[in-house]
């Protein structure tokens, strides 16, 4: 049984003059899914490769469990890291084309085709183990790659988007199959993605890293709910949260004609600010008299909702180009032919951030 | 309409069914030539006189092996030839297709199903080991970290008596300053792997016998990179009388084939100890020379034998004295040239120019063993046209791993050996795991955060639970 824990880790490339990972700290409980989801380059492969033994941290330290690792060689750690590999030999039974890593371990025979067995078992690959792999469909493939993860039997997973190169659909398919399988055997995991989507449908909690720096870890419904700063609650969420700059006035902060609610004790957090920017999901719109008003320049109808697409009213024509979109996703039919509407917010799912700080202050 | 992007516009790519799927092309657009496994569907084309490799791929890795296969060609690294991206192809019901990236067809490149052939000899498969070494090694020494190196992502080339290797397939590369240790120790970790199952699968196919085996040639793999690793960055220390010691060490990299650009020599004031390291340190050393001095684009050791002839034709001259470029320009228009002349134009895809003048060289000298006298070059040019050039196949296009490997083995499809081998009379076994998936479109991208709070509703798990 393992846990994880960086503390204070950090890795500054030969070279380099800022950390590729700077002073990262996270728990990972044992039998955690977690999800390391940001932008390229923001430091998730390395993160994951300290974990793994194969980059140096150059300051503080990983544990496994209640063992420091930090110093230890990589085949010491009992973890597996999985990659890309589904290449899928023609001369070789499927069984072999799971177990064959093991035989390179040199792994006994008897409980090498044991853990194959078992492995097949949790994967519906039983019947096709004897067979030669041809045919197999992008979904047996997949299976094929995950038994070869499973036969290793680590202590801890490390998976490298190893869903990257998938079209959409078996993508989506393939990454209910991994939370599944992770969440019977209980093996801690580590992820690492691009994709929120996947971060926020996979993990058990998602942490999001910016510049090689931990920017929030939660669960990601927190991640949604409650983001701690303006990267995050821009980064989660698609179609992604509305963030609107607006005038601090008395009560609240004007956008436009209107003046947005916000409570005192929260506008007291920015004292001196003379901005600040709201965060408005999109769902959290409904038309309403009192509110935002804005021209609307394109509907999308979903069946039971629409997607509304418009600018802040008054943007003139051109600056309507690169004007800020604000995305409204709507319950109520949208009169046909009316160009502005007043989208109304409910105040409890408005999201306050300091633009100085950048931090959330609701 | 599909969208190419390309530097080099092409209205002959125009006309293929860019509507289609890959899969599905008619096979008299397609060259039937041999080929590494795959995970994307991937077909040759010919477009004029030219062989292109397509491969269908989702569009951020198109787009990303595009241009690392840029860069890597533009830092004159051993890899494909990009050509260019189709995005935007629809089928005819309007769906969109993944894109094609287009990649010039290597010449006279020998995938390693068609090197590895019953019997092969261990001589051989230890020089392709080598040069996989060497590959690696370049790729690291630019900062180019590959994530997927197997057999079927290298295309081995003739060299002189040895095989010089390129990299195929970039999908997953990074492109650093530099790498760090662990990003090479993680490269090299995925090579032990994935290279270890490739010879795993040839043993299985009965084309890797004892005493080849795969674990010892993947641990070779393993230690001759980090000996060449060393001799090519690790540092060196002696006293202050052995000065010859750099000059050695630059000879031997030159031996390797590689220039060193600049190396790092620091004295300590203290003592009388001098540490040197070489610190860039470029591939081609001999290449280099061959082409500044004849303009003939080699292989490293074809230039290090051609180099070898020319030395020996300056000194048999007594040119000794005369500038070597204009030497260099003799020897090009008196002894290279007429040897060529010698090969019949229906024979020359067979060789390359400068492996054929390898195999003339060797000829010779067998020949002269035998009959204890000097063959001149012209005769033996005409000698190996007659005697080995003639029975040899075709090698810029070679055909020859497409014949079965053994009376059994039949392709399930001759355009891609990734499907394996046909098998009578089998059906294939009833899997549920299939009926489940679902045919539904996918609202892909799109965050459905009502699944999501309905999932943490039943596990238990609410928002601000873990605050
Ligand atoms: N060998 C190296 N030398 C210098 N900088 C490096 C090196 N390797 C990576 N970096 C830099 O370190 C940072 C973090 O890289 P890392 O690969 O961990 O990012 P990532 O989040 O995994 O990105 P991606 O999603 O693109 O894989 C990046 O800015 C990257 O350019
Ligand atoms: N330009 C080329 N010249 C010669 N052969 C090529 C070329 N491009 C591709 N091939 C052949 O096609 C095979 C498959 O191509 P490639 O490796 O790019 O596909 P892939 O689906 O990305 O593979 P992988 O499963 O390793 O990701 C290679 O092994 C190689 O033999
Ligand atoms: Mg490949
Ligand atoms: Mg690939």
């Amino acid at each position: 049984m393992a846990t994880v824990s960086y503390k204070d880790a950090t890795r500054i490339y030969p070279g380099s003059d800022h950390p590729a990972v700077d002073r990262l700290n996270l728990e990972i409980g044992d039998g955690e899914f977690m999800v390391l989801v940001g932008p390229s380059g923001c430091g998730k492969s390395t993160s994951l490769r300290m974990l793994a033994g194969l980059e140096e941290v150059n300051e503080g330290n990983i544990f496994i469990g209640d063992r420091d690792v930090t110093d230890l060689p990589p085949k010491d750690r009992d973890i597996a890291m999985v990659f890309q590999n589904y290449a899928l030999y023609p001369h070789m039974t499927v069984a072999d084309n799971m177990g064959f890593a093991l035989k390179m371990q040199n792994v006994p025979k008897a409980e090498r085709q044991q853990r194959v067995l078992e492995a097949a078992k949790l994967l519906g690959l039983e019947d096709f183990l004897n067979r030669r792999p041809k045919a197999l469909s992008g979904g047996q493939r997949q299976r094929v790659a995950m038994g070869r993860a499973i036969v290793r039997q680590p202590h801890v997973f490390l998976m490298d988007e190893p869903l990257s190169n998938l079209d959409a659909k078996l993508r989506v398919s393939t990454r209910t199959q991994i939370a599944a399988l992770q969440a019977r055997l209980g093996v801690t995991t580590v992820y690492v993605t691009h994709d929120q989507v996947e971060a926020m449908t996979m993990g058990h909690r998602v942490a999001v890293m910016k510049d090689g720096i931990l920017q929030q870890v939660d669960s990601p419904l927190t991640l949604y709910d409650k983001p701690a700063n303006l990267f995050v609650a821009g980064f989660i969420g698609s179609p992604a949260m509305n963030l609107i700059s607006g005038k601090v006035v008395d009560g609240g902060v004007q956008i436009g004609d209107y003046v947005v609610p916000v409570p005192r004790e929260v506008l007291a957090k920015a004292e001196g600010e003379q901005n600040l920017t709201l965060g408005i999901r999109p769902e959290a719109f409904h038309v309403d008299e009192a509110g935002i008003a804005v021209d609307v320049s394109v509907v999308e109808d979903l069946g039971a909702d629409i997607y509304l697409y418009a600018t802040l009213a008054g943007t003139s024509d051109e600056a309507k180009i690169t004007a800020q979109q604000i995305v409204a996703r709507l319950s109520t039919r949208h009169p046909a032919g009316q160009n502005r509407v007043r989208l109304g917010v409910d105040p409890a799912s408005i999201h306050v951030f300091s633009n100085e700080s950048q931090l959330r202050i609701s | 309409m599909p969208r190419f992007v390309s530097t080099t516009p092409d209205s002959r790519l125009l006309p293929f069914p860019w509507d289609t799927p890959l899969a599905d092309w008619p096979v008299e657009l397609l060259v039937a030539l041999p080929r590494g496994l795959s995970r994307h569907v991937v077909r040759f084309i010919q477009v004029g006189h030219s062989v292109y490799a397509a491969k269908e791929v989702v569009e951020h890795l198109a787009v990303h092996e595009y241009r690392l296969l840029t860069d890597l060609y533009r830092l004159d690294t051993p890899s494909v030839e990009p050509v260019g991206i189709i995005t935007e192809r629809r089928d005819r019901a309007g769906n969109l297709l993944d894109p094609i990236l287009l990649t010039r067809h290597l010449e006279f490149s020998l995938p390693y199903r068609s090197l590895f052939t019953p019997g092969v000899r261990q001589e051989t498969v230890s020089r392709l080991l080598d040069a996989m070494v060497v590959l690696i090694a370049r790729l690291h020494l630019i900062g180019f970290k590959w994530g997927d190196v197997s057999l079927s992502n290298i295309l081995f080339r003739r060299d002189a008596g040895d095989f010089a290797a390129y990299l195929v397939d970039a999908e997953t590369g990074e492109l650093h300053t530099g790498l760090s240790d662990g990003q090479r120790e993680q490269d090299l970790e995925i090579a032990r792997t994935n290279l270890y199952g490739d010879f795993l699968d040839l043993q299985a196919g009965g084309l890797l016998l004892p005493p080849l085996d795969p674990i010892t040639l993947v641990d070779t793999v393993t230690t001759r990179y980090h000996e060449l690793w060393q001799e090519l960055t690790g540092v060196e220390e002696f006293s202050g009388s052995e000065m010859d010691r750099i000059e050695g060490r630059v000879r031997r990299l030159n031996a390797l084939g590689f220039d060193v650009a600049e190396m790092d020599i620091q004295t300590d004031a203290g003592s009388s100890k001098i540490r040197i390291q070489p610190k860039v340190v470029d591939a081609g050393h001999h290449q280099r020379r061959l082409m500044r001095l004849t303009g003939l684009d080699t292989e490293e050791n074809q230039a290090r034998r051609l180099l070898n002839d020319l030395d020996t034709y300056r000194f048999r001259m007594g040119l000794s004295h005369v500038d070597e470029a204009v030497v260099a320009h003799r020897w090009l228009t008196e002894v290279f040239e007429p040897v060529m002349q010698q090969v019949p134009q229906q024979l020359r895809a067979k060789r390359e120019p400068a492996q054929l003048f390898h195999e003339v060289l060797d000829y010779r000298w067998y020949g002269s063993q035998r009959e204890h006298r000097e063959m001149p070059m012209i005769e033996a040019a005409q000698g190996y046209v007659r005697d080995v050039l003639e029975a040899l196949p075709d090698e810029a296009m070679s055909r020859e791993a497409l014949l079965p490997v053994g009376p059994t083995e039949r392709l399930v499809n001759p355009y891609d050996p990734s499907q394996g081998y046909v098998e009578e009379g089998e059906q294939p076994p009833h899997d549920p795991w299939e009926d489940e998936v679902d045919d539904s479109p996918v609202p892909s991208g799109f965050l459905d955060i009502a699944a999501l709070r309905a999932k943490a509703a039943d596990t238990g798990e609410g928002s601000g639970a873990t605050r």
